[in-house]
This record gives structure tokens, C-alpha cells and sequence, in this order.
């Protein structure tokens, strides 16, 4: 392997780190803090994705001299739509779910098949174009042999701007020092005055907006049809109780490592033989660590 | 977003339902039914993850049993579909070929999409001694007696390809795959084939069904710097690998890449640009050109709508309804055991041209045709072979 491969395969782990981190964040916050087991992840990313396609439609017809900033609107849009569906299904269904984590896990699978028959029923059964703007099309040549894809730039800058508001969001203002309240014991922050059905549904309207998020960006790299959650949900399970459950840096860190074994596995194994390594791997920590790497303590 | 299927589905959905309802009929002999009618079942899967592909086969052979009523029906009987879901799911498939069969008396069976669906219901299909046409394209290794395969067996398209490849495009291959029988097998036969041949295999890689990363196999192909890229992967995962194949700066133009499992129907998720200019191989495209494509694309479009697309599965599955109704006729009877002897040498006028079945081992003589994908998602032949015998048991 030369210096060029190196730094292409080092490039492809790190999109492939801000890759999974984007798709975690929202879990991480939904699973992670809140407890819910959202089965459904993956079909509000797909939500996302065709929010981007809706958004591409509509500028393709009315506005065609701003097509290239239509992937702008698009994640507003994809934020706005599935953090309003999420707050739709917290007042609906999970709030009564909160004290039986295990039925959340049945429920939101529910959900996620209903969504799938929706999409498939209402869009269309086959996959949808989501054309990429001109100016993500192609690559930055760095150097002679060394090229990175415009589109995983721009989703590498996409992860790390979303973390830094998420990381503003919950330890810098009021509304984080709730969130973390609620999340840490929810009797004690409703005696200290705290609205716990108002940061609730909030908190889980976030966690799905985060889903829209990445599921509308991701459009420049898959695929964008009734399944394509399912091609998300297992790797963002995995991403957030690697990481460990309730610690949002440990999601991040899980992210990192996953993306990197993932990223030289694959290069020096066939890619199903680099996915059964990264299992294996992953099964190996959570046997001697079976709160993940970066389990809190936290007094049960 | 074509105007078919909400309405039509809920209609197949109410049919099937009303079907179901009735209580089944005493004792009818097989394959004879109420004098006027004669029913066939259509299993595909309306629901889950194969739905994507599958809902557009049931299109084409809902269009066949149409246009075969309105002209007469076979043998003055008009076929009356039952339509059943098999909802992505094997041991449903299983399950609802048993009711097509026992419940519902059918004469014949079209169905199935994936091989691990066939799989599951042979067993049943053999059993209760029925008959399934099967309009997918697959990999061979199987024959029958209750099932007429009316797509390509692997042979019928990577051979023809392979020997195409290496004498017009280059000696340097890399090949790649979803990892399961179907990619497997293929690869497993162009291998043979690129030995055979004289060429070179520089790399070689499966990834999981529905697995979307691909750029560190883009690494690995930009250093093998191949001839020619063989594309055996599947399904969504397509969209994803075509889509950073450009964002990496890999396309038509500057490389050649021949997709064994892209149809125009696909492209449609893919989108065109990513695609343009790359090769792939099938039994049909929808621009050729003869008299019985044009009618058929004209009546396609004409039921389910002008922006709809056709492709290889699709025809299959029109023609499959055609081939049962010729054998049907030549025998003079729906008994499965007269319609499979009667479509021995069978032939039949289709959109892909004039072909026939084999006179034992139930798979059609087809052409393989490789063309290139022009920028609206069509495609342009740029060979065509003459009719491949099909060999389901290949020597390697």
C-alpha cells in the first residue's frame, strides 16, 4: 500500500465515522437517554431522505435557477417534518411506553412496518432519484492520486456542525440542563419543578429530527426507497451500545472505532468478511464490558 | 409514483379477500373450473423488502391475463387471477402456494422473485404436483419438474458477456458482489469463463445484502486499475455503489463496467447520471426494436401510466402468462403434466424476439444482449447473441 492509498483508506474511515455518527446521534439521544428502544430510526431517516426527494421535486419545478441549494432546504425540511412526526408519536404512543422499555422495542417495530407500507403505498413501492446538486458532483483532487468525494466532505462538515449544536444544545443551555435532568431521574426533576412530559416529547422530537438529518443527507450516497431504513437500523444499534448507552461521547467514540475497523477491514478482507470481524469484535467488548466502552455510572 | 398502485393493489387486496371468503368449492377435478373460467395464481410480493422489485412482474402479468381475456380467453376460457402476497417472506410463499393450489384449484402458478422464494416453494409445488413459472433471471443449478423457467440461467447472460468483454473491452477484470447464491454462482462462472479465455482476475470483493459503503472497495478497484469492472450487486445497494463509483470519479466514460443485475427498471432508483455510459447484459432491454415489443410497451404504458419503465423480470413476466396459455392450447388441457409436455420445444413471439423452450430441461433459448446506458435511462444494444441454449448444470 503507497502514501496515496493510505491517505484515501484514512479519508474513508473518517466519513465513514461521520457517517455513523450522524446516524447515531439521534438514537443515542432517544435510546441512550431517554430509554426508548426506536425501532423506527430507520424509517424516520427514510422520512428524511424523502423529504430531500420532495424538496428536489419541488425545485426542480419552480425554482430551477436555485437547484443548488435545494439540499439546504431539504435537511431543514427533513429536520422540521420527522422532529414533528416524533413529537406526534411521543404524545401518541411512547409516552405511555416509558415504565416498559421492552414493549417501546415492539411498538416503534410497529411503527417502522407501517411507515415502510406508507412509503411504499403512497410514494411508490420502487426507489426514488434523489439527484445530487452540481456542486457536491465529483471530487477534490489533493494530489495527484489522492481524490476525496465532494459529497462526504460536505456530510463529514454536516456531522461535525450537528454534534457541536447537539453538544451546545444539551450542556449549555437551560433546556439541555432539563433534558439531562429528566434523563437522570425523572421524579426528582418533575418535584423540582421541571414540565417532565414537556422535555420528554421534546427530547424525543430532537432524537427523530436528528434521524431526518441524516437520513436526508445520506441521499448523495444510497439509496432512497420504502427499505432504506433497514439498511441504517442495525449499524446505529450497534454505533450506540458499543459506545455504551446514556453517554452521548461514547457514541461518538463508537462511531470513530466502527469507522476505522470498518474502513481497514474492509481494504484487507472481503467486505462480508470485514462485517463479521466488526461483529465479532464488537461481541468480544461487550462481553467484558457488557455496558459498553463508555458505560456512565449511574446508581440503579 | 404511478397511478397503479394504490388503487389496483387494494382491488387485487379485495379480489383475494372476496376469494378467500368463499368457501372452497366441493370437489372440483383438477385444474377444470367453473365452465368459463380458468384461474391462475400470481405470488409475488406485494409487501416488504422485495416488494420494490416484484409489484412491476404482477404489473406485466396482470397485462398479459387482460390482454388474453379480451381476446377469447384459452380455450374460451377467461383466466381469473388470484393474486397473493408473499410478502417478502419465504415460508409465506410456501404457505400460499399451498392455498393457490388446494384452495383455489389453480392451473398455473406465475411467481416468485428471489431464489430463496422458488427454494421454498418447489418443495410444495412437486408435492402437490402444480406448476410455477418463474420470470426471473437466476442462477441455474436447478430443474424441476414443476417449474418452467422463462428467464436467463446464469450461463445464458455472463458467458456471452464475458467472451464479449474480453474481446472488445479488455483482459484485466474486477469483480464484485452481494454475497449470496445468486452473485456467487455468477462470479463463480465468469471466473471459469476469464480462465478459460485467457484473461486476468485483479480483484474480487462481496459485500452483504443491502450494504451501502463502498468507498474502500473503490479504493481497492482504483489501485487494480482493471480493464473491466463485472457488477454482480443487488438491489439497493446498487444505488449506492453507482452513486460514489461517480462521486469517486469512476463512470462510463473513463472506465468499463458491465452490470449483470441493473435493468432500466433500476436505473430509475440509480439515476441516469450515475449510470450513463456503463454496459449491462440481459435478455431484453425496452428499446428494442420489433413489432411485438413496440405493442407491448404501447399496452404497458397505456394501463399503468407513460413514465412507467420497463425491463428484463417484467417482460419475463408477461410472456410467462403467453407460454402457459400456448402450451395450455397445444396440449388441449390445463393438466400440468399435458402443459409441460406440450412446451417442450414450445415457441412463442415475445417482445425479446422469437424464442422457445428447451425440449427437456424447461428453461427458454434466449438471446443475451449487452448495451450501454444512455443518459435518459434506456439502453443501446450494442450486441446481441444469437439464441443461447440454456444450460442449468454448467461443467466448470
Amino acid at each position: 500500500m503507497n502514501l496515496d492509498m493510505l491517505a484515501m483508506q484514512a479519508f474513508t474511515g473518517l466519513s465513514i465515522f461521520t457517517i455513523l455518527m450522524l446516524m447515531a446521534l439521534g438514537l443515542a439521544i432517544v435510546f441512550g437517554l431517554m430509554g426508548v428502544i426506536n425501532m423506527a430510526h430507520g424509517e424516520l431517516m427514510a422520512m428524511g431522505a424523502y423529504c430531500s426527494y420532495g424538496t428536489a421535486l419541488f425545485f426542480e419545478r419552480f425554482l430551477p435557477g436555485l437547484m443548488g441549494l435545494y439540499i439546504f432546504v431539504g435537511i431543514a425540511l427533513a429536520f422540521v417534518v420527522t422532529s414533528l412526526f416524533g413529537y406526534l408519536l411521543e404524545r401518541g404512543l411512547i409516552r405511555f411506553l416509558y415504565k416498559r422499555p421492552l414493549d417501546t422495542l415492539l411498538a416503534t417495530w410497529g411503527v417502522s412496518l407501517v411507515l415502510q407500507q406508507l412509503f411504499r403505498q403512497l410514494i411508490s413501492a420502487k426507489e426514488v432519484e434523489v439527484p445530487t446538486v452540481s456542486w457536491l458532483h465529483g471530487a477534490w483532487q489533493a494530489t495527484e492520486g489522492v481524490s476525496f468525494p465532494l459529497s462526504r466532505l460536505f456530510i463529514i462538515g454536516l456531522a461535525i456542525v450537528t454534534a457541536v449544536l447537539v453538544y451546545l444544545l444539551l450542556f449549555k443551555t437551560r433546556w439541555g440542563l432539563r433534558i439531562r435532568a429528566v434523563t437522570q431521574n425523572r421524579a426528582m426533576a418533575g418535584a423540582a419543578g421541571i414540565n417532565t412530559t414537556k422535555v420528554d416529547a421534546y427530547t424525543f422530537a430532537l432524537g427523530c429530527g436528528l434521524a431526518g438529518i441524516a437520513g436526508s443527507s445520506f441521499t448523495m450516497l444510497a439509496s432512497t426507497g420504502p427499505t432504506t431504513g433497514q439498511q441504517y437500523i442495525v449499524d446505529t444499534f450497534i454505533v450506540v451500545v458499543f459506545g455504551g448507552v446514556e453517554s452521548l461521547l461514547g457514541t461518538i467514540f463508537s462511531a470513530f472505532i466502527i469507522g476505522q475497523m470498518q474502513s481497514w477491514f474492509e481494504y484487507s478482507l472481503s467486505g462480508s468478511m470485514a462485517r463479521a470481524s466488526i461483529l465479532l469484535l464488537v461481541i468480544v467488548v461487550l462481553y467484558f464490558r457488557p455496558n459498553g466502552l463508555f458505560a456512565a455510572k449511574v446508581r440503579r | 409514483m404511478s397511478k397503479f398502485n394504490r388503487r389496483d393493489f387494494l382491488k387485487a387486496t379485495a379480489v383475494t379477500a372476496a376469494a378467500g371468503a368463499v368457501p372452497a368449492p366441493f370437489i372440483w377435478p383438477k385444474g377444470a373450473q367453473a365452465a368459463d373460467t380458468v384461474r391462475v395464481g400470481i405470488l409475488h410480493s406485494l409487501t416488504g423488502t422485495i416488494a420494490i422489485a416484484e409489484k412491476s412482474v404482477v404489473d406485466a402479468e396482470m397485462l398479459a391475463i387482460d390482454e388474453i381475456n379480451k381476446s377469447g380467453g384459452v380455450m374460451g376460457q377467461k383466466i381469473e387471477p388470484i393474486i397473493e402476497d408473499g410478502a417478502s417472506d419465504w415460508p409465506t410463499f410456501a404457505e400460499k402456494a399451498r392455498k393457490l393450489m388446494e384452495k383455489d384449484k389453480v392451473a398455473a402458478v406465475m411467481g416468485c422473485y428471489t431464489s430463496a422464494s422458488r427454494k421454498a416453494v418447489l418443495p410444495v409445488f412437486e408435492k402437490l404436483k402444480g406448476l410455477l413459472y418463474y420470470p426471473t433471471y437466476y442462477e441455474g443449478l436447478e430443474m424441476s419438474p414443476n417449474i418452467m423457467y422463462t428467464a436467463q440461467e446464469a450461463t445464458q447472460s455472463v458467458i456471452a458477456a464475458m467472451e464479449w468483454l474480453h474481446t472488445n473491452k479488455g483482459k484485466t477484470f474486477y469483480m464484485i458482489g452481494s454475497d449470496y447464491i445468486w452473485p456467487r454462482t455468477t462470479i463463480k462462472i465468469a471466473k471459469a469463463t476469464l480462465t478459460r479465455l485467457g484473461g486476468k482476475l485483479v480483484g474480487e470483493g462481496y459485500y452483504p445484502l443491502g450494504h451501502i459503503e463502498f468507498s474502500s472497495e473503490i479504493n481497492k478497484i482504483k489501485a487494480a486499475k482493471p480493464d473491466v469492472i463485472l457488477n454482480c450487486v443487488v438491489g439497493g445497494s446498487n444505488v449506492a455503489f453507482f452513486k460514489q463509483l461517480t462521486a469517486a470519479g469512476i463512470n462510463g466514460s473513463n472506465q468499463t463496467l458491465l452490470s449483470l443485475a441493473v435493468s432500466e427498471e433500476e436505473v430509475s432508483g440509480i439515476g441516469a447520471e450515475n449510470t450513463v455510459g456503463t454496459l449491462t447484459c440481459m435478455g431484453y432491454f425496452q428499446s428494442l426494436k420489433n413489432p411485438a415489443n413496440e405493442k407491448f410497451v404501447k399496452a404497458f404504458k397505456a394501463k399503468y401510466g407513460a413514465n412507467r419503465v420497463l425491463g428484463d423480470t417484467l417482460e419475463c413476466g408477461y410472456i410467462s402468462v403467453y407460454l402457459w396459455k400456448l402450451a395450455a392450447e397445444k396440449a388441449k388441457s390445463f393438466d400440468v403434466e399435458k402443459v409441460v409436455a406440450a412446451s417442450s420445444d414450445l415457441p412463442i413471439d415475445a417482445p425479446e424476439g422469437k424464442v422457445h423452450f428447451d425440449k427437456s430441461n424447461h428453461h427458454l433459448w434466449k438471446h443475451a444482449r449487452i448495451g450501454t446506458f444512455l443518459p435518459d435511462g434506456q439502453v443501446n444494444m450494442i450486441f446481441e447473441s444469437p439464441l443461447l441454449a440454456p444450460n442449468p448444470f454448467p461443467k466448470l
